[in-house]
């Protein structure tokens, strides 16, 4: 079973490649399990509309 | 648009330029030089331009460029000492079993937030204070949209590491808005 520290570097490594099925299914699992680490995967979310909306913005 | 209206409107957008190239370079001297770069090179194409929104889409481009040719440049320079990396991050997030040392909360309505100048305040800040070699390599992803392999080539990192950094600025990021907006900071 992940922790909480492997589940968030999976769930921030999700932005940047493809996880395998084995990874994805471990993260399911604790997401599941997991109410602080469901949050961070939304404020993950967040982050990166907040930077595309800081962009637009700049532009 | 005429000459003189893309003048004022680059000089209208150099504070704007001018910030988004600190945050990145860190260094006020190339940040300038970076802007001065791109807003050369914008007045010498000032024909192409239909209208204001495209002129400005264009400027930023240009000095994305830049910003990734100063970055590029000083790849060849010393490698930044190891308290750079921000590798205590993660230690002060977890705890030593992989838990969170504060398991993170609700945001309220961070949405809402997106419409708010004073959250883009505190944004900026804590971009600023991610630690320089996760902020570089983050701002590169985000801002300038490069792909993970493409920011490893730059930088002259393995990708592994890439992810570690992303990873690091991302936890940085979200411990600095949490504390500094969402939890009672607006």
């Amino acid at each position: 079973m992940l922790n909480c520290r492997q589940a968030a570097e999976l769930m921030s490594q999700r932005q940047d490649r493809r996880l395998t099925r084995w990874e994805r299914f471990g993260l399911r699992l604790h997401l599941w399990v997991c109410h602080g680490c469901r949050q961070f995967e939304q404020q993950l979310a967040f982050l990166r509309a907040a930077c595309g909306a800081w962009m637009r913005h700049k532009e | 648009m005429d000459a003189g209206e893309l003048q004022s409107l680059l000089a209208g957008m150099r504070p704007q330029l001018l910030r988004f190239a600190r945050l990145q370079l860190r260094v006020d001297a190339a940040a300038e030089d970076a802007v001065q770069a791109a807003l050369l090179a914008a007045l010498e194409g000032a024909a192409g331009f239909a209208g204001a929104a495209s002129a400005r889409t264009w400027v930023f481009s240009i000095l994305k460029n830049k910003i990734i040719d100063e970055m590029r440049r000083r790849r060849r320079e010393p490698e930044v000492p190891a308290e750079e990396s921000g590798e205590a991050v993660e230690e002060l997030l977890f705890r030593a079993d992989g838990h969170w040392a504060v398991p993170p909360s609700a945001w309220a309505d961070p949405e809402a937030s997106l419409e708010q100048r004073q959250f883009w305040a505190v944004f900026e800040a804590c971009l600023d204070r991610l630690a320089p070699k996760p902020g570089r390599v983050f701002m590169m992803r985000e801002f300038l949209g490069l792909e993970t392999e493409e920011i490893c080539k730059e930088l002259g990192i393995s990708t592994s590491n890439c992810w570690v950094l992303l990873h690091r600025a991302r936890l940085g990021l979200r411990e600095c808005l949490s504390l500094g907006w969402f939890e009672g900071g607006r």
